[in-house]
C-alpha cells in the first residue's frame, strides 16, 4: 500500500508540475498573441469570461505572479478552463469533453490489445529464438520506425475510398447523432477500425522487440535452468518461469511508451480526421485557439497520468516484491 | 557400496562450434557408486560446474555435448544412456532421478512464485495423479525435513535468507527421493557457521534416505570433510581421484598436493601454506600435454608432449585410485579397468 | 608431508602462467573493440546512416531542380524527367525529398546532440551526487518522463510565429532528455560503488576528475545509445511537426512533403509517388538507428548477442537446435576423443625415483 501512496504522491507531483508550466508557456510568449484575439471577441463576451482569459494568460499587467497564479488554481478547481475562441463561446471543458472519450476509446483499446498481442509474440519470439521467428525481427523493426501517420495515409490510400467498407476520414457518418443506439454504435466501430488497426500495426512491433529482448535475457537466469532441471513441461517453465519474470519491465516501461503512443495517435487522429483530442488540437493550433491547446494539454497529462497509476497497480500485482511483507 | 548409480564415460563438452570452440570438458570417466557422497573439486575454469550440468544436459547455449555417455543405473530396472533420452524421457527422468542444488540460492528460486508454488510445481510435474492435499502435505515435511516451518510455505523467495532459500533447495531437490543429488557450490554464498551446518544436516538426511552426492566445490577442505572420494579436476580433465582420506594424506598429482597446500589443515600437525603459482589454463589455449605443466613444480620433459592417461598407480593403494600423471604411470588404464560393469 | 621437490625441475615455475595471461588480456580487449563492428546490425545500421548522412551534404547540389520551382506538370507520375513525380505546382518530388535529407538530419542531431547533454548532466549528477540533488533531479526526469512530449512541443512550437528550425530542435531537445537520464543514473549509481572509482575517491581526486576520467568512459556506451534513442525520437517528433504544419517551412523537411501531399488530396488523387518515397525515407533512417542501437544493446548486455549458428548436426545426421534447458549431443559415443598415451617405454628411466616418494607418502 506504501508503494500505491508514494506513487500517487508523485502523480500529485507531476500534475502539479504540469499545470504550473501550463501556466507560465503562455507567459513566455513573445508578442501578444492574446490581446488581439480578445480585442476580437470583446463585444460577445461577458465580463467573467474576459477576466477568466486574463487570469489564464497573464494579461493583466497589474497583478502580481502569485496573485495569478493562485487565480489560476481557483480557476482550475472549478474546472473552468476558459472560453474556447475557435467554438466560441463555448467553453474549453466542454469541448474537450465531447472529444476525450473517442480518444481515450481509441488508445485506450487498442493500446491494451497491443500489448497484450506484442507481448504475447514477443515471448514466442524469445522462447523460439534461433528458428524462423528471428526472420520477423528486421520486419517489426522496420514497422516500429515508420511514422504512425504514415501508416495512416497508406491505409486510407489502399483501403480506404468512396466504395470500400472503411471510411477514410470521421469518426461516425455525418448524418447520424452521437446517441448509443446501435446505428451509431456500429458505424463508430466501422468508422474506428482502419485508425485501430494502423495504431495496432506500428505500436505492437515496440511491444514484440521490448519483451523478446526481455525473454532472452531472463531465460539466462538460475531459475530458468532450475525449471529446467526440475522436469517441468516445457510450456510451464516458458510462462510461468520466463515470460512472468519478462514482463515486470515490460509493464513499468508502459510509462515511456504511454506518452510515445498518444502522440502517435493524435496525429493519427489528424489523418483520418478522427473527433479526438488530437485532431482537436489539430485545429485548436490552426485557430490559435490557445485556451482550447492549453486545456487539451492538461486533460491528456491528467489521462497518461492514471493511465500510469494503473499501470502501476498492474506492476504491483505482478511483482511480490514490491509488496509489503505482512 | 561398490554398485554403480551413475557412470560418465568419455563426456566431451565443448562451447562453441567449429576452430571457435573450446573445450570445456575433455574425456571424462568418472563413477558415482550407490550411497556415496563424490567430491569434485577445482578452481574456477577447470570444468566442474560444466560436467555437472552437462550430464543432465542442462548447459545453456553455446555449450555442446560432443561425445560420451552417461549411464544411469536405477534401483530396480536396467542401466540407460541418460544423453540419449528423448526430450519427453529426459523431462521426466530430471529431477525424479537426478535433482541439483545449484550455486548461488538468491537466484535459483523465481522471484514471483510463493515457495510452496515451486514446490508444488514438481509434483505436478512427476506425480500428476498425487490429490491436491497430498501434495501440499508432501510439501509441508520436506521442509519439515530441512527445518523449515511449515508456516513459510506462502512466502516469497526474497521473504527468506540466504540459508533459508537455500534448505528450500534442497528440500525441494529430494522432493522425489531421487536416486543423485548433485550439489554445485552449494554454500558458497553463505557464512561459515551456515555451510557447516547446511552441510551437516545434508549428510545426516542422505544417511536416513541413501542418495549419492556429487558434490562441487573449489573448497577442498569441505570435501576433505564430507565426502567419501575425491575427484580433481584441472583444464577440463579429472587429473586424480582417491578415497577422501588418502588423497589428504598423500595426493599424487601435483595439482592436487598444491591445492591442498592452499588452505590450512583441519586437524594434524601444522603445516606451510602455499598457493599454486600462475592461473587456471586459458580454455581457448590449452597447453600441449598435460595442460598443468606449465605450473608444476614437477614437471619434466614428456609434460609438455604427451598427455597423461589417468589409471591406477603403482601405489599400495592403487587399486582404488587413478592419477593422471606422467610421474605416476598408469599400470592399468582406467577406462580398460571395469570392462565388465555394463 | 607433501611431496619433495624432485630433482627434474626443469620447467621454472609461473614462467608460461604468467605470460598467458598478460599475452591475452590486449588481444581480448581488441577483439571486444572490434566486437561492435563486427556486429551484422550495426554495421547494417551504420552504413545507411552513412548514406543519409551523406545526401545530407550533397542533397541540394545532386537535386535535379529546384525543390520550389513550378512547372506544368502537375501531380504528373514518375518518368525520366522527374523520377518520383511531381507535386500539384509542378515541383520536383525526388528533389524535394533530397534537399529535405538536409534539414531533417539537422534538426535531428542537434536535438539528440542537446538531449544527451542534458540527460548527461542530470543522470550522472543525481548518480553521483546523491542525497537531495538525486531526489530533485530524478523527480525532476520522472516528470518530464511521463508528461506527454508531443502535445507539449506542439504547444511551446506553435506559440512562436514562424517557428524556425532551431527552435523546433531546442523544443525537443528539452523534453526529451528523460529516459537518457533516468538510465545514466541507474548506472552511475552502480559505478560509484566500484572499487576503482571508491579509490580514486580515496585518494583525494576532485569530483569532476573522477566524474570525466573513471565514470563518464564507463558510460559511453549507454550515453551512445541515448543519443541514437532520442535522435530517433527528434526525428519523428520533427517530421510529425513540420506534417500538422508547425515550424520548418522553408527546408522541405519530409513532414512537410506530406504536409502537402495530405493537403492537397494525394491520397484521392492516387499519387503514390507523393507521400510513399518520404515515409520510406523516414522509416529506413528510423531502422538504420535501431540497428545502431541493436547493436550497442548487445555489445553492452551479451545474453542478447546471437548465438551465431542455432542449429547442428549431429554425427548421426540429425539436425538439432540450441536452446536453454536441452544441450544439443553431438555424438552419444563413449569413445574418446583426445587420445592420452602412456609415457614411451625409454621414458621410463626417470620415473623410479618419483615412484619411490609416492609409495614412501603411502605408508
Amino acid at each position: 500500500m506504501k508503494y500505491i501512496l508514494q506513487r500517487i504522491a508523485f502523480y500529485v507531483f507531476t500534475a502539479w508540475a504540469a499545470m504550473t508550466l501550463n501556466f507560465f508557456i503562455p507567459r513566455m510568449i513573445p508578442g501578444d498573441p492574446i490581446s488581439a484575439l480578445l480585442a476580437r471577441f470583446q463585444g460577445q463576451m461577458n465580463t467573467d469570461a474576459i477576466e477568466s482569459l486574463y487570469v489564464l494568460f497573464g494579461i493583466d499587467k497589474d497583478a502580481s505572479l502569485w496573485s495569478e497564479y493562485v487565480d489560476y488554481w481557483k480557476q482550475l478547481f472549478n474546472g473552468d478552463l476558459g472560453l474556447s475562441f475557435s467554438a466560441f463561446p463555448t467553453p474549453v471543458s466542454e469541448v474537450i469533453s465531447e472529444a476525450l472519450p473517442w480518444t481515450v476509446a481509441l488508445v485506450g483499446i487498442t493500446t491494451v490489445i497491443s500489448f497484450l498481442l506484442g507481448t504475447g509474440l514477443g515471448v514466442v519470439a524469445g522462447w523460439r529464438r534461433g528458428t524462423w521467428v528471428d526472420g520477423v525481427l528486421p520486419v517489426t523493426t522496420f514497422l516500429s520506425s515508420v511514422p504512425y501517420f504514415w501508416l495512416g495515409l497508406l491505409a486510407i490510400y489502399v483501403l480506404a475510398g468512396p466504395d470500400s467498407f472503411f471510411p477514410s476520414s470521421g469518426g461516425y457518418d455525418a448524418g447520424l447523432v452521437p446517441y448509443p443506439d446501435w446505428a451509431f454504435i456500429s458505424s463508430a466501430l466501422q468508422h474506428g477500425i482502419l485508425p485501430a488497426l494502423t495504431i495496432l500495426i506500428s505500436s505492437v512491433s515496440g511491444w514484440i522487440l521490448g519483451m523478446r529482448n526481455m525473454m532472452v535475457t531472463v531465460a539466462a537466469e538460475d531459475y530458468i535452468t532450475v525449471a529446467h532441471a526440475k522436469g517441468l513441461p516445457e510450456r510451464r517453465v516458458a510462462v510461468a518461469y520466463a515470460a512472468r519474470n519478462a514482463l515486470l519491465p515490460n509493464v513499468s516501461g508502459f510509462a515511456l511508451a504511454l506518452g510515445f503512443i498518444v502522440s502517435g495517435t493524435f496525429v493519427l487522429e489528424i489523418v483520418f480526421s478522427y473527433p479526438g483530442l488530437g485532431f482537436l488540437l489539430f485545429r485548436a493550433v490552426g485557430a490559435k485557439d490557445y485556451p482550447l491547446m492549453q486545456g487539451i494539454f492538461l486533460i491528456i497529462t491528467i489521462t497518461v497520468l492514471v493511465a500510469n497509476l494503473l499501470a502501476d497497480i498492474v506492476y504491483l500485482l505482478l511483482d511480490p516484491r514490491t509488496r509489503k511483507e505482512g | 557400496m561398490n554398485e554403480p548409480v551413475l557412470e560418465i564415460r568419455n563426456l566431451n563438452v565443448d562451447y562453441g562450434l567449429g576452430d571457435q570452440a573450446v573445450h570445456a570438458v575433455r574425456d571424462v570417466n568418472l563413477t558415482l557408486h550407490r550411497g556415496e557422497v563424490l567430491g569434485l573439486a577445482g578452481e574456477s575454469g577447470s570444468g566442474k560446474s560444466t560436467l555437472a550440468y552437462g550430464l543432465t544436459r542442462l548447459l545453456a547455449p553455446p555449450g555442446v555435448i560432443t561425445g560420451g555417455e552417461v549411464i544411469y543405473h536405477p534401483e530396480k530396472a536396467d542401466p540407460y544412456d541418460v544423453l540419449a533420452l528423448s526430450d519427453n524421457n529426459l523431462r521426466k527422468f530430471r529431477w525424479a532421478e537426478t535433482a541439483i542444488v545449484f550455486q548461488g540460492a538468491m537466484n535459483s528460486l523465481n522471484p514471483v512464485h510463493k515457495i510452496s508454488t515451486q514446490l508444488n510445481d514438481v509434483l505436478q510435474a512427476h506425480e500428476p495423479k498425487m490429490s491436491a492435499h497430498s501434495r501440499n502435505a508432501r510439501c509441508r515435511e520436506m521442509l519439515k525435513l530441512v527445518g523449515i516451518s511449515a508456516d513459510r510455505m506462502d512466502a516469497y523467495p526474497h521473504q527468506l535468507s540466504g540459508g533459508m532459500r537455500q534448505r528450500v533447495m534442497i528440500g525441494m531437490a529430494l522432493i522425489l527421493q531421487p536416486q543423485v543429488v548433485i550439489m554445485d557450490e552449494p554454500t558458497t554464498a553463505l557464512d561459515v557457521v551456515m555451510q557447516r551446518q547446511i552441510l551437516g544436516q545434508l549428510i545426516e538426511l542422505r544417511e536416513r534416505l541413501g542418495f549419492s552426492v556429487i558434490f562441487i566445490t573449489h573448497d577442498l577442505s569441505l570435501l576433505v570433510e564430507f565426502s567419501n572420494r575425491i575427484a580433481i579436476m584441472y583444464g577440463g580433465r579429472i587429473v586424480e581421484e582417491a578415497p577422501a582420506a588418502a588423497l589428504y594424506r598423500d595426493s599424487l598429482h601435483p595439482y592436487s598436493a598444491g591445492l591442498l597446500g592452499s588452505f590450512p589443515a583441519l586437524r594434524g600437525p601444522r603445516r606451510e601454506l602455499s598457493g599454486i603459482p600462475g592461473s587456471p589454463p586459458d580454455l581457448k589455449g590449452m597447453p600441449s600435454g598435460c595442460s598443468f605443466h606449465p605450473r608444476c613444480p614437477k614437471a619434466f620433459d614428456p609434460c609438455s608432449e604427451h598427455i597423461p592417461v589417468l589409471g591406477r598407480p603403482d601405489t599400495t593403494d592403487g587399486s582404488t585410485r587413478t592419477v593422471a600423471c606422467h610421474l605416476h604411470p598408469a599400470q592399468v588404464p582406467a577406462g580398460v579397468s571395469s570392462p565388465g560393469e555394463r | 608431508m607433501t611431496i619433495p621437490t624432485s630433482s627434474i625441475d626443469q620447467v621454472i615455475p609461473g614462467e608460461g602462467a604468467m605470460a598467458q595471461p598478460e599475452a591475452a588480456t590486449p588481444t581480448k580487449a581488441k577483439r571486444q573493440r572490434f566486437r561492435f563492428l563486427a556486429n551484422a546490425k550495426a554495421t547494417t545500421g551504420l552504413v545507411i546512416m552513412g548514406i543519409y548522412l551523406l545526401f545530407a551534404v550533397i542533397g541540394p547540389w545532386v537535386a535535379p531542380y529546384d525543390p520550389n520551382a513550378r512547372s506544368n506538370d502537375l501531380v504528373a507520375p514518375p518518368s525520366g524527367a522527374h523520377w518520383l513525380g511531381t507535386t500539384h505546382l509542378g515541383q520536383d518530388v525526388l528533389s524535394q525529398l533530397l534537399v529535405g535529407t538536409r534539414g531533417v538530419m539537422v534538426v535531428g542531431l542537434a536535438a539528440g546532440i542537446a538531449a544527451t547533454i542534458v540527460s548527461v548532466v542530470v543522470g550522472v549528477s543525481a548518480g553521483y551526487l546523491g542525497g537531495g540533488w538525486d531526489d530533485t533531479l530524478s523527480a525532476l526526469s520522472n516528470v518530464f518522463l511521463v508528461i506527454p512530449a508531443l502535445p507539449l512541443i506542439i504547444i511551446v512550437a506553435s506559440t512562436f510565429e514562424n517557428a524556425g528550425s532551431s527552435i523546433v530542435a531546442v523544443t525537443i531537445g528539452l523534453t526529451a532528455w528523460a529516459w537518457g537520464a533516468r538510465v545514466l543514473r541507474a548506472q552511475t549509481l552502480s559505478l560509484r560503488k566500484r572499487d576503482y572509482v571508491e579509490a580514486a575517491r580515496a585518494s583525494g581526486e576532485s569530483t569532476w576528475r573522477v566524474i570525466f576520467f573513471e565514470i563518464l568512459p564507463n558510460l559511453s556506451a549507454i550515453i551512445a545509445s541515448g543519443f541514437v534513442g532520442t535522435v530517433i525520437f527528434a526525428v519523428s517528433t520533427e517530421i510529425t511537426l513540420a506534417f500538422i504544419g508547425i515550424g520548418g517551412i522553408s527546408n522541405w523537411n519530409w513532414g512537410e512533403i506530406l504536409f502537402w501531399a495530405q493537403s492537397q488530396q494525394a491520397l484521392s488523387q492516387g499519387a503514390w509517388w507523393w507521400f510513399v518515397p518520404a515515409g520510406l525515407a523516414i522509416a529506413f533512417l528510423g531502422t538504420a538507428l535501431s540497428l545502431i542501437n541493436f547493436g550497442i544493446d548487445e555489445f553492452v548486455s551479451p545474453r542478447l548477442r546471437s548465438a551465431g549458428k542455432t542449429k547442428i548436426k549431429t554425427a548421426s545426421g540429425h539436425t538439432v537446435r540450441m536452446r536453454v534447458g536441452f544441450t544439443p549431443v553431438l555424438a552419444n559415443t563413449a569413445a574418446p576423443r583426445t587420445h592420452a598415451v602412456p609415457l614411451p617405454i625409454n621414458l621410463n628411466g626417470a620415473t623410479p625415483v618419483l615412484r619411490s616418494s609416492g609409495k614412501e607418502g603411502a605408508q
